[in-house]
């Protein structure tokens, strides 16, 4: 009954998003959508102005994924492998309701955080104007701090599925600790390590909030990371808040970019859900 | 299967003789009172014995007698359990092992252990044998280890065209002949065998049997058992252990009742519970 409730939902949203699509590419050829390199979608069509070439979204959400998870990897990673296997159960029981509160709080409120306070700290850090007001580097670096407890909390599970006996025969080996997590529990989690940083990831791309909030909102073709961007869905967040008329190619817009969305993330989930199905197989 | 009988009883028939030859047995362990405590609870107490070099040694004795636990103590294993605690002393080449200065590391390099469940690593046969020779910094003549460490194990022959397949993919009785393979590889002193057989089918046991007798010529093997004509027909020496309860401290522990050569134990039991147990009258 839920899981045909969830199935139906996921069936209607792809109606939706591909049938107002639709609308949209017969409009504008998918070629110019996905080759063009300049986003300026509001005003007249006709205006030379006005080009509708996705990539300088595609660009502005990837750099604040890849910021993100250069975050989210090493510290969830390293938070992983504390947990499973260096901490005592006491402090473990203490930690993880922490990672879980990290991971309900608000994202409005990290955005918040991003802007008002890893911003200026930013600023401080590199002087004069290399660092935008609104730039990718703040909101990268919260969504990654938003993203650890899915890449912790998922790995730290498959490295405590990793069979004691595996641990033992390292040991027994002669390898110290260090080498047994690494060299053996690791490489053994490997798969699920790998969906949780996917699954991140996933999370990364599809985050609303904060990269509206500390990111901007001026779609950019660059890889600075100091400099104002836009993502796919800080221009969704826009392009709703009133900017766009129903019906319009503007409008028809918000579809197209939230199919691109919608595949990456679909993609990502289906590969991760590949990763943990073969981790599955290796131990059970 | 028949010449897989004839090989046993050949090489049982080689050990008889070579008992009955008076021999300088070289100590490789000497156990002084040595216990083992989790906690409040003493799982072993005051076990005295020395381990004889290339010899198979094997303990016997009901489970909960705290055998598998002392065998745990040879390399240190059993400090990776929590609140696990040795008193005593297990002298190794006449070094308490469990002095402040030894680093348990290094002990378990020199002392290979081979455990109840098969546990090759997900990895392939080679790179499993490779592992323990790479990690300890050996570059060049991988090659070389692998091939010697799969024939000392009698695996070879089976192997040689598929090193490169998944170990995991092997039959539980050539999993455990290449966990004792991956032990050989890092060249130790002594493998300790904690029931290397008692997950295998009969067959998969006598080849793991047959096994321990060679392998008795370079090592020196201790290994626990619930079979007791495993022991008869592998060890050289057996140590019988107990559970001994005290009915008014409502505590109990494992103690060495009988130890001796294993014809002896098995025919001449000087202790009337060695008696009971080998005629399977408890355990």
């Amino acid at each position: 009954m839920c899981g045909s409730i969830s199935i139906l939902t996921t069936l209607g949203i792809i109606y939706v998003l591909f049938s107002e699509g639709i609308n949209f590419f017969s409009q504008i050829s998918i070629i110019e959508f996905f080759t063009d390199t300049a986003w300026r979608p509001f005003g007249d069509p006709e205006n030379d102005a006005f080009r509708i070439g996705v990539a300088p979204l595609v660009v502005g959400t990837l750099l604040v994924t890849v910021i993100a998870l250069s975050v989210a990897v090493p510290l969830g990673l390293a938070t992983a492998i504390y947990l499973s296997e260096y901490a005592s159960k006491r402090i473990k029981r203490k930690v993880k309701p922490v990672l879980e509160i990290l991971a309900g709080i608000p994202t409005v409120v990290l955005g918040y955080f991003a802007l008002t306070l890893v911003t200026p700290f930013i600023r401080n850090i590199f002087p004069g104007d290399t660092i935008d007001i609104f730039n990718a580097l703040s909101a990268g670096l919260v969504v990654g701090i938003m993203i650890i407890p899915t890449v912790a909390s998922i790995s730290e599970d498959s490295l405590s599925a990793v069979p004691q006996s595996l641990r033992n025969a390292s040991y027994s080996l002669g390898l110290p600790k260090s080498s047994t997590v690494l060299r053996v529990v690791f490489p053994a989690a490997l798969s699920g390590i790998i969906s949780s940083i996917l699954l991140a990831m996933g999370r990364a791309i599809g985050e609303t909030m904060i990269v509206a909030i500390a990111a901007g909102n001026l779609p950019s073709m660059t890889l600075n990371p100091g400099s104002q961007v836009q993502t796919m869905t800080g221009y969704i967040v826009q392009a709703v808040g009133g900017e766009a008329s129903r019906g319009s190619l503007t409008y028809n817009s918000i579809f197209a970019v939230g199919i691109i969305l919608f595949l990456m993330t679909f993609i990502l989930n289906i590969i991760a859900n590949y990763f943990t199905k073969r981790f599955r197989e290796v131990y059970e | 299967m028949t010449e897989t009988y004839r090989e046993i009883n050949l090489s049982s028939n080689h050990r008889t003789t070579e008992d009955t030859m008076p021999q300088v047995q070289e100590t490789v362990f000497s156990l002084q009172s040595v216990g083992i405590k989790y906690g409040d609870f003493s799982a072993v107490s005051n076990v005295n014995m020395e381990i004889y070099k290339n010899q198979v040694t094997a303990f016997i004795g009901p489970s909960g007698c705290g055998k598998s636990t002392l065998l745990r103590t040879f390399n240190r294993m059993n400090d990776l359990v929590l609140n696990s605690k040795v008193v005593g002393e297990v002298a190794y080449q006449g070094k308490n092992i469990y002095d402040q200065d030894v680093d348990p590391v290094e002990v378990r390099r020199r002392i290979g252990m081979v455990f109840q469940q098969p546990n090759p690593f997900p990895k392939s046969i080679y790179d499993n044998i490779a592992f323990g020779p790479r990690n300890h910094g050996v570059k060049e003549g991988i090659d070389d280890i692998v091939e010697n460490s799969l024939r000392n194990a009698a695996l070879w022959d089976e192997v040689k065209n598929k090193l490169k397949s998944p170990a995991l993919s092997l039959s539980g009785g050539q999993q455990q002949r290449l966990c004792i393979a991956r032990s050989i590889a890092v060249e130790p002193d002594v493998i300790l065998m904690d029931e290397p057989a008692s997950a295998l089918d009969p067959i998969a046991t006598l080849k793991i049997e047959h096994l321990m007798r060679e392998l008795a010529a370079k090592y020196t093997i201790v290994v626990v058992t619930h079979n007791m004509q495993q022991a008869l027909r592998v060890s050289d020496k057996t140590a019988f252990f107990n559970l001994e309860v005290d009915e008014e401290k409502d505590t109990r522990t494992g103690v060495l009742v009988e130890y001796g050569p294993t014809t002896k134990l098995f025919t001449d039991p000087k202790n009337e519970k060695t008696s009971d147990y080998i005629k399977g009258k408890f355990g």
